[in-house]
């Protein structure tokens, strides 16, 4: 099941492409310029474009990837100042301020919550867990 | 509606399918030990729908029930939702080049352009953008 062609579909997929490029290299210091280039768009067809079917321009889907991807490594327990880096900030503070603006919390707060959730659930996961499901699977009885 | 049910074969696959190929966001994720997780997802613009990723266990069905499940999940029996996007033909490419397996490529139907796809397991899923 592959390309039958569609309206556009060239331009599309260098679309796509560049996108994904953003995904998988969330993390480098990205040239957004570049990218354009290699989809073959002036930076401001790319961004014009790039805007008309994610909404957002290719900066702010850059940014909201990386609070993103902040978001799921504090939850997994890593330190504020390694995610900032890890996700490819330059500054703390611009990363904090960031976080919280788009999350509604600082990178620490929501860090020690997650750290409050998950040592809940580890002493009473059934407090987490539907009582129908778990009385179907047994779990309650266990 | 707060929560969906939908059966998969292999919970750590469903896991990387739905979160890394589909997009969605982990809501919940308990692990019960042998038995499996309590893991529900949610579409990335509907956090608050949460699609339990249940697996097919012998402490919920008879040992028949349980392979008979398995088999129709496999044979793609189970139509689980439809999913509409913005943008049809960057959902499809995008989805496309990350291993998801289309049985219809985006067609026009009276209601929008519609595609289908499956998920690991075999349940298969409606993607449309409606006019």
């Amino acid at each position: 099941m592959n390309g039958q062609a569609y309206p556009r579909m060239y331009l599309y997929r260098r679309l796509v492409q560049a996108k994904l490029f953003i995904d998988e290299h969330y993390a480098e210091p990205i040239d957004l310029e570049a990218i354009a280039d290699e989809a073959f768009f002036s930076k401001f067809h790319f961004i014009k474009q790039f805007k008309s079917i994610y909404r957002q321009t290719p900066h702010q889907y850059l940014i909201s990837l990386r609070i993103e991807k902040a978001r799921q490594l504090l939850k997994a327990g890593v330190a504020v100042s390694d995610v900032c880096y890890q996700v490819g900030f330059e500054s703390l503070p611009s990363f904090s301020g960031l976080f919280k603006r788009m999350t509604g919390m600082s990178p620490s707060a929501y860090l020690a919550e997650q750290q409050d959730l998950k040592a809940q659930i580890t002493a009473e996961p059934l407090a987490y867990i539907p009582g129908c499901f778990a009385h179907k699977n047994g779990w309650l009885k266990k | 509606m707060t929560h969906s049910t939908v059966y998969v074969l292999d919970q750590d696959s469903a896991f990387d399918f739905y979160t890394n190929k589909l997009g969605f966001k982990v809501v919940t994720d308990v692990p019960m030990g042998n038995d499996g997780r309590w893991l529900t997802v949610a579409p990335p613009q509907m956090p608050e729908l949460e699609m339990v990723l249940a697996p097919v266990t012998r402490s919920m069905f008879s040992k028949e029930v349980s392979e008979t499940l398995k088999d129709l999940v496999r044979k793609g029996t189970f139509g689980v939702a439809v999913l509409t996007c913005d943008d049809i033909y960057a959902t499809y490419e995008e989805l496309k080049a990350r291993g998801v397996e289309f049985t219809k490529a985006p067609t026009k139907e009276f209601y929008g352009t519609e595609a289908i796809f499956k998920d690991d397991s075999g349940n298969w899923y409606s993607l449309a953008q409606l006019k």
